[in-house]
């Protein structure tokens, strides 16, 4: 144990150590590259050796992440980046993993594997960039665009039915659920490191710009004007607030959030919803999943939920313990002549 | 009544009825008790994909057909000599596999107004002297076994389900079998319920006691036992022998076992087993569908376990992305597929080996891989461990090809010491000493670097790699090098391999070449020819890409060559294309295994020109 702690202790890495020696291949102005800056920034915190540290990706703009860290990485296929890093998480629980996705590469593609790995609950962290569009295949309506939406594949509107990446997680039993912007980086790196200290799947969606194909689709949640009547920060034990002189609150009408002015006397900060991530029941952090800019409510930011349960890795490892405790260690030779064995002279 | 004790060579006798009558399991114990008792063998199993399929229809049939001799067993028997028919149905479905004056044991309850229905007859085959060309035994199996077990006020749906036991009692008697480990096993398998083991028991002995005293039977058989190389045998299908080999390799290599599976018939027995081996370190993942199954074993040999997925066609098809991405990023795979009859669902219970192309040639770009296939149910042992020593020494994903027939079907295995086998060695790189991700060694293959290994932090992925360093290139000239680097790793295989080995002359009028589960009824054909004096060998190919280098040059010294295959040629077009040799083929999809007659009659009109 000391050996670990002094390794640790050796350790002093910074942003640097985690760039590679790739260029950056995105666009200029992409919100992708303050997510890098971010992620790089923060990793040094966690006192993990940088070898430590496996990034995952599937296929998309933000796929090409693993490239840029200077970690272990897995580009891996379309969708599948959960998949891979199951394996890689089940082969070597000590690892960091972390998965790095997008909208049409998580929800789409990779729908089926993203709420299998979450409802597992392997110890992993997967950062979603939602843009709201598919960048990589130069601009297609994605699982998260609004009805309506005109794009290359859809010059009448789109007629999908959009989902939100959070109630799907949610559904899915997940137990760390949080969203960041990519405009707002100390923000974005408080949820990062969030989503690290939780031991299970952590999923965290982080609003991004695309400047080519989606750009100012969250300028509402970014641009100074309308910033703070717009966003909703989430914190634990505390009223939901907001607006620009605070003036804005949330009340529960029974199961359904309502909007109230604190300004006119109706109503005053007391009587305002109070946040609880830990709630066991995921219904709190539901409700506040289906409030939106797509709504007329805010957009919450932050940590929606932060509930552990076991992971599944720990299980894997506990049940070959067990069965090794109980049947002993394998043996060839006695797997080999199990059954009925006869001898022939 | 002292009965007249024939002695035979071998027989073949298939049990037949409902899926729910465990004829499977009646065909199993018989299967075993004859392998203890030292005979050689060889089974097919031959069951519907419906679970519960309705009572008394054709299409709900369950066989088990099991071929015992003193002799060498090449194959389950091309017809029986007794048909165990606890329905009419499945005396219709297994009449015409039935050879003159065989044995028909056919349960006489059953033959019921409705049940003959069900079957398409208008009167009962029992009655109206259709069968008077075997020997026919009408037993009233329900009735009896109800008597037995008349004391022991056990439900009539539970009595109902012990009438297996009474038959293969009377089957025990009838070819003189040991009754004792039938019922340890029952014994066993019922112990916490024991008024079943009681039951099964009482049943089995009925029907044994009902062979002695009924006058019925003037005769029973004895089956001396085989000949086999001396030693500790045991009986083993092709999955559990696969499963086997696989845990085999991995403790030899001194690594840990990843697989990732997603059920499918007819391979989750290997799931099934590997997930009891966990005291091997083995971690099973069952996944939420095909291709999570098989990115989860390449993650896990990212990370230094060895991946391995086990599936059918169908999970193959859904996996060609994926295998394409271990082909690229040069990782160690084992893919195991069991073919069944294809395409789409096909025939999911029948055996096919259809898939060849499949295995070779199924992916989108210049993907190649080595491919082997083991010829018999103890073979997928040896090549289980195959594919891990090529996977590992050669950074490839590797494709067995076994099938359903292999896969259920089973023969006594010489049980092997674990230290028969050698080592095989990994290298994970920890230090750099010069090379870089995509370095190669003498073989071709890259290092292999673990995640948790200081200063040798990597990424791969499926873009195209630069030569050496790894990093993505969209360089014309590099991906055209790089096609042709992986290319040659893969063909220089056919020097690491043994050679393909060949049954009888060097030269001759008629090679017989096979590939997979072909093999016991080619083996047969071939014998038989051999000791008619005609000149025809045998050739089956376990290595089908690359091949052993030796395989040109034997196809060469023959006059002809034939090529029988569950397919409609894929191994002789192959053939052609490699080797430009003309080829016949002999090709068969009914979703059963050849019969040896089948082969032989070919042979004879090849060499007839």
């Amino acid at each position: 144990m000391s050996e670990v702690l002094n390794k640790i202790e050796s350790i002093k890495l910074t942003a640097k150590d985690f760039t590679s020696d790739q260029d950056v291949r995105w666009c200029p102005g992409c919100g992708d590259y303050a997510i890098l800056a971010v992620v790089q920034r923060t990793l040094p915190e966690f006192g993990i050796p940088r070898e430590n540290f496996v990034f995952v990706s599937g296929i998309g703009c933000s796929s090409r992440f693993p490239y840029y860290m200077n970690t272990y990485g897995m580009h891996t296929i379309h969708g599948r980046a959960t998949a891979f890093a199951s394996g890689v998480k089940g082969a070597n629980p000590d690892l960091s993993v972390w998965i790095i996705t997008g909208d049409g590469d998580a929800l789409s593609i990779g729908g089926n594997h993203f709420i299998h790995i979450i409802r597992r609950n392997f110890d992993v962290n997967i950062i979603l960039f939602n843009n709201e569009i598919y960048g990589l295949t130069k601009g297609q309506y994605s699982p998260t665009s609004e009805v309506g939406k005109v794009t290359k594949s859809s010059p009448y509107g789109s007629i999908d039915t959009p989902f939100k990446p959070t109630s799907v997680a949610l559904g899915a039993e997940a137990g760390f659920v949080a969203i960041g912007i990519d405009r707002d980086t100390k923000h974005l790196q408080e949820m990062i490191r969030r989503a690290h200290k939780h031991k299970g799947t952590s999923f965290l969606e982080v609003y991004q710009n695309c400047v080519i194909f989606n750009d100012g689709t969250f300028s509402a949640l970014t641009e100074k004007d309308t910033k703070q009547d717009s966003v909703l920060y989430l914190e634990h034990g505390k009223p939901l607030v907001y607006g620009k002189e605070n003036d804005k609150g949330i009340i529960m009408d029974g199961l359904t959030p309502k909007i109230v002015n604190l300004a006119d006397g109706t109503y005053s900060i007391n009587d305002l919803a109070v946040h609880d991530e830990h709630a066991k029941d995921p219904t709190w952090a539901h409700i506040l999943s289906r409030m939106n800019r797509s709504s007329d409510y805010p957009q919450p930011l932050g940590v929606f939920r932060d509930v552990e349960r076991p992971t599944y890795e720990k299980g894997l490892v506990n049940q070959i313990e067990l069965a090794k405790g109980k049947r002993g260690k394998g043996n060839l030779e006695s797997l080999f002549n199990e059954g009925d064995v006869w001898e022939n002279n | 009544m002292e009965k007249e004790v024939q002695v035979l060579e071998d027989v073949t006798i298939r049990f037949a009825g409902d899926s729910g009558d465990g004829m499977q399991l009646t065909g199993t114990q018989f299967t075993n008790v004859s392998a203890m008792m030292g005979n050689d063998l060889a089974t097919l199993p031959d069951f519907p994909a419906e679970i519960r399929a309705p009572i008394g229809t054709l299409y709900g049939v369950s066989g088990f057909q099991v071929h015992i001799g003193s002799g060498k067993i090449h194959t389950p028997g091309d017809h029986s000599d007794v048909l165990v028919a606890m329905n009419p149905a499945a005396l219709k479905v297994n009449l015409r596999e039935l050879d003159t004056n065989g044995i028909i044991i056919a349960n006489e309850d059953q033959f019921t107004e409705k049940n003959l229905k069900y079957a398409g007859y208008e009167v009962s085959p029992l009655e109206d002297n259709s069968l008077v060309k075997y020997r026919v035994f009408k037993i009233r199996i329900t009735h009896l076994t109800g008597l037995a077990l008349e004391d022991l006020k056990l439900p009539n749906k539970t009595v109902d389900r012990c009438k297996n036991f009474f038959a293969l009692g009377l089957i025990f008697w009838l070819f003189s079998r040991d009754s004792e480990p039938t019922i340890a096993w029952i014994k066993d398998k019922f112990k916490k319920t024991p008024e079943l083991v009681e039951a099964n028991i009482r049943a089995l002995k009925a029907g044994f006691n009902y062979g002695v005293i009924t006058e019925a039977f003037q005769s029973k058989y004895e089956i001396s036992s085989a000949q086999l190389p001396k030693g500790k045998y045991r009986n083993i299908t092709g999955n559990t022998a696969m499963a086997i080999g696989l845990v085999t390799a991995v403790q030899k290599a001194g690594l840990e076992l990843f697989l990732g599976s997603y059920p499918i018939t007819p391979a989750s027995d290997i799931l099934h087993d590997l997930s009891k081996l966990k005291n091997f370190g083995i971690k099973t993942f069952q996944a939420e569908d095909e291709i999570a199954a098989i990115a989860s074993a390449i993650g896990a040999s990212f990370a230094g376990d060895l991946g391995m997925t086990t599936t059918s066609g169908p999970g193959v098809s859904l996996k060609g992305e994926a295998i394409g991405y271990a082909v690229m990023t040069e990782l160690p795979l084992v893919i195991v597929n069991i073919q069944r009859g294809g395409p789409s669902t096909g025939l999911p219970t029948k055996t096919e080996q259809s898939d060849l192309n499949q295995a070779i040639y199924g992916r989108h770009g210049e993907a190649p891989l080595p491919v082997i296939a083991p010829a018999t149910p103890s073979d997928c042992f040896i090549m289980a461990f195959e594919a891990c020593r090529l996977a590992i020494k050669y950074m490839t994903p590797v494709i067995i090809l076994s099938d359903g027939y292999l896969a259920n079907g089973s023969e006594p295995w010489k049980i092997p010491s674990p230290s028969d086998f050698p080592e095989i060695k990994v290298e994970f790189l920890t230090e750099k000493n010069g090379k870089l991700p995509y370095s190669r060694n003498e073989f071709n293959a890259r290092p292999w670097i673990k995640p948790g290994t200081p200063n040798l932090e990597h990424r791969i992925g499926g873009i195209e790699k630069a030569n050496v360093s790894g990093n993505i290139s969209y360089d014309p000239e590099n991906h055209h090098n790089m096609v042709y680097l992986r290319k040659a790793k893969i063909e220089n295989i056919a020097n690491d391999i043994v050679p393909a080995e060949l049954f009888g002359n060097e030269t001759g009028d008629v090679l017989v070449v096979g590939w997979g589960s072909t093999y016991g009824a080619i083996r047969k054909a071939v014998e038989l020819q051999q000791s008619a004096g005609k000149k025809v060998s045998h050739l089956h190919i376990r290595h089908l890409y690359p091949m052993a280098k030796n395989v040109e040059s034997l196809l060469k010294g023959f006059k002809k060559v034939l090529v029988p295959e569950m397919n409609t040629g894929q191994l002789a077009s192959l053939l052609r294309s490699d080797f430009l040799v003309p080829t016949i083929q002999l090709n068969k999809v009914y979703g059963q295994p050849f019969k040896a007659s089948e082969i032989t009659k070919k042979i004879d009109e090849v060499l007839r020109g």
